[in-house]
């Protein structure tokens, strides 16, 4: 009963100054609306930037690295066991490129819980063929569905089809960069040379754009089996194992398990990719403080209506409190009107906010690094609009706050005196 | 038939410390039966509104001791006097002080509401009797800024009987108002103490006013010196 007449009261109070509670109520909606649009769009760009390498760059990534054999025969001889032995002019060995026991690894990491997918991976140095000229490049061979499924590698074939390496046998997909050097449209055949001096005529099937031009210039792909074939390995050959795993932050922490369980060296994501992550946050961080600073001026802007209000409503609150009303009541009153600005304000914000995102949404964005991005990225999530709502209410509260206790405290006996 | 004490007053003592400390009122002591229509006359300064305001529990900066309907007012919650100010004490000011965003009617129901002891029609009902009991039934649904002076007085009268008070305090009543609407207003407490016995504690400087009522207590330098 006392509430309802605390709110009854508190609505009179609003709508007989429904200009101010306007303005209070639209700078609340502006700054809501500014923290969504905002939040999404950079969201959206964030995740854009960190898709075009986190997307198509393996978590945890197995192979072998051409590097010198930590076990030089000398550690080996057990009358040196037990003193420092200093081997100079030691050479790389790469006799071991390949992973070995690739089938029982896979067959293991398909087992594991923590793993979404795996994609089998071979790499070759070759020279493509034109006319005089030999450009050197590398044929990746890959599994072209798990490709797809896990690193999004359809999003960057710009024509043809990826799974046309998979069916159509000795078939390739050039990079762009790489097929305008070869003047190589899809259905061209272009000449291959292995690092033996093996010659290929491998058909394009596809061009796909990257974003990332060097790569483009010198990345192209076929199956596994057809690089196998170029290579003249068996088909249990496999340099690369590429992971992905369901927690990304564990990645690093699996990749020391994997080098260990399966004796290969191991690279995850957060290493090789380490500035993207701190790109990100920064920008968030950036959102998040232009977002949470125009909430605070929107407070400011209630915290002077109320105590207007409260001004103006001096004798009113004298003639609640000599009636009956105690302070806490008179502190009720206004609290629940800055709330209600809040609350009325910041819904409003929250749908101006969508219509707004859906605005970005809908702006023309052509990029050459992004060929299946075709607007601004925009991103929805609702945990933006829990964030904005949560603090509209938080803001409007504390701006309530200070006047509701000042009116709370307004001595009755001062203003009717002062009459 | 024994006399009822309403209100009283014991050996209340009030200073103003700012800027120098004054002496307002000095062990003021009395009381007030059921049913009687008092009113306290004195000059300008001589602490009756201070007196009235002590005795309304809004003002607790004070020494000695405030007895209404036979309990303390000493060390009450501000929530427990502003309960004791809702059902036991009807006020009437110099000025109407009605909150302009209400009706007449709305205005009159507020008390009642906050004290939530009847249901909203119940309230409704009995802030329309007292209205016409004042005859001025016919304002309650205008908006209180589109009345006369002596009808906003009249409205606060109604105000201030809502939730039937055990005593009604008022501070100069008719200061603010014409001959006319000086004597209606005389004329409604009249009527409010001798049919429904209501008791009536008036601060007034208006020595005619004061010579109608049923007894007069006259303040002087903060002392009561005749009553």
């Amino acid at each position: 009963m006392n509430l309802r007449l605390i709110f009854s009261i508190a609505k009179s109070l609003l709508i007989a100054r429904w200009r101010q509670t306007l303005v209070a109520a639209v700078g609340v909606t502006f700054s809501i609306t500014m923290f969504i649009a905002l939040l999404g769009f950079m969201t959206g760009l964030n995740d854009l930037l960190d898709g075009l390498i986190l997307n198509r760059t393996a978590h945890v990534r197995l192979y072998n690295e051409i590097e010198p054999n930590g076990q030089q025969p000398i550690t080996l001889a057990p009358e040196y066991k037990g003193s420092y032995n200093i081997v100079r002019s030691i050479k790389s060995v790469n006799s071991r490129e390949r992973i070995y026991n690739s089938g029982a690894i896979i067959q293991a990491l398909k087992k594991d819980e923590r793993v979404i997918g795996i994609a089998p991976k071979i790499s070759a140095q070759v020279f493509f063929n034109e006319g005089a000229i030999d450009i050197t490049g590398v044929v990746n061979g890959i599994d072209a569905q798990a490709e797809s499924r896990l690193f999004h590698f359809d999003d960057y074939i710009i024509s043809g089809h990826s799974r046309d390496i998979a069916i159509v046998s000795n078939s390739i997909i050039l990079g762009k960069g790489l097929a305008d050097k070869l003047l190589a449209t899809v259905g061209d055949v272009v000449q291959v040379t292995t690092i033996s001096q093996e010659r290929f005529p491998l058909k394009v099937v596809g061009i796909f754009q990257s974003g990332v031009q060097e790569l483009d210039k010198v990345q192209s792909y076929a199956s596994v089996s057809t690089v196998q074939k170029i290579l003249g390995k068996p088909n249990n050959y496999i340099t690369d194992i590429q992971i992905k795993v369901k927690d990304i932050d564990k990645a690093p922490q699996m990749a020391r398990e994997f080098a260990q369980l399966f004796n290969t060296d191991t690279e995850d994501i957060q290493t090789a990719n380490s500035q993207f992550e701190t790109g990100s946050f920064v920008r968030s961080l950036i959102s998040y403080a232009v977002g949470i600073t125009l909430l605070i001026v929107a407070g400011f802007g209630i915290y002077n209506i109320l105590n207007m209000m409260i001004y103006e409503k001096m004798d009113s609150i004298a003639i609640l409190k000599a009636t009956g009303f105690s302070g806490k009541d008179v502190n009720r009153i206004f609290m629940v009107i800055a709330l209600s600005i809040g609350l009325f304000g910041g819904v409003l914000g929250l749908l101006f906010g969508f219509l707004t995102s859906l605005g970005i949404d809908q702006i023309p964005f052509n990029t050459l690094a992004l060929p299946t991005i075709t607007t601004y990225p925009v991103n929805y999530s609702p945990a933006f609009y829990l964030i904005g709502s949560t603090f509209s209410i938080v803001t409007t509260y504390l701006a309530g706050w200070a006047p509701a206790r000042k009116a709370s405290q307004v001595d009755p006996v001062v203003i009717i005196r002062g009459k | 038939m024994s006399k009822v004490v309403s209100l009283q007053a014991k050996q209340i003592n009030k200073r103003f410390h700012d800027p120098v400390t004054i002496h307002v009122l000095k062990d003021v002591t009395f009381s007030i039966n059921s049913g009687e229509f008092v009113s306290v006359v004195g000059k300008s300064g001589c602490g009756k509104s201070t007196l009235l305001y002590i005795l309304s529990t809004m003002d607790t900066d004070y020494e000695g001791d405030l007895i209404i309907g036979g309990e303390s007012m000493r060390n009450r919650t501000d929530q427990q006097l502003a309960h004791v100010r809702n059902e036991k004490i009807g006020f009437v000011f110099q000025f109407h002080y009605l909150l302009s965003e209400f009706t007449v009617l709305q205005n009159v129901m507020l008390p009642g509401l906050k004290l939530g002891k009847f249901p909203e029609e119940h309230v409704r009902e009995q802030a329309l009797d007292k209205l016409d009991q004042l005859g001025i039934k016919k304002l309650a649904d205008k908006s209180a800024t589109q009345i006369s002076g002596g009808e906003k007085q009249r409205v606060s009268i109604a105000r201030a009987l809502i939730n039937n008070p055990s005593i009604i305090m008022c501070d100069e009543p008719t200061g603010n108002l014409d001959k006319v609407n000086g004597q209606i207003v005389f004329d409604i407490f009249k009527e409010l103490t001798e049919q429904f016995h209501q008791t009536l504690l008036v601060v007034t400087h208006d020595p005619d006013f004061a010579s109608k009522t049923d007894r007069i207590i006259e303040m002087e330098d903060g002392r009561i010196i005749k009553q």
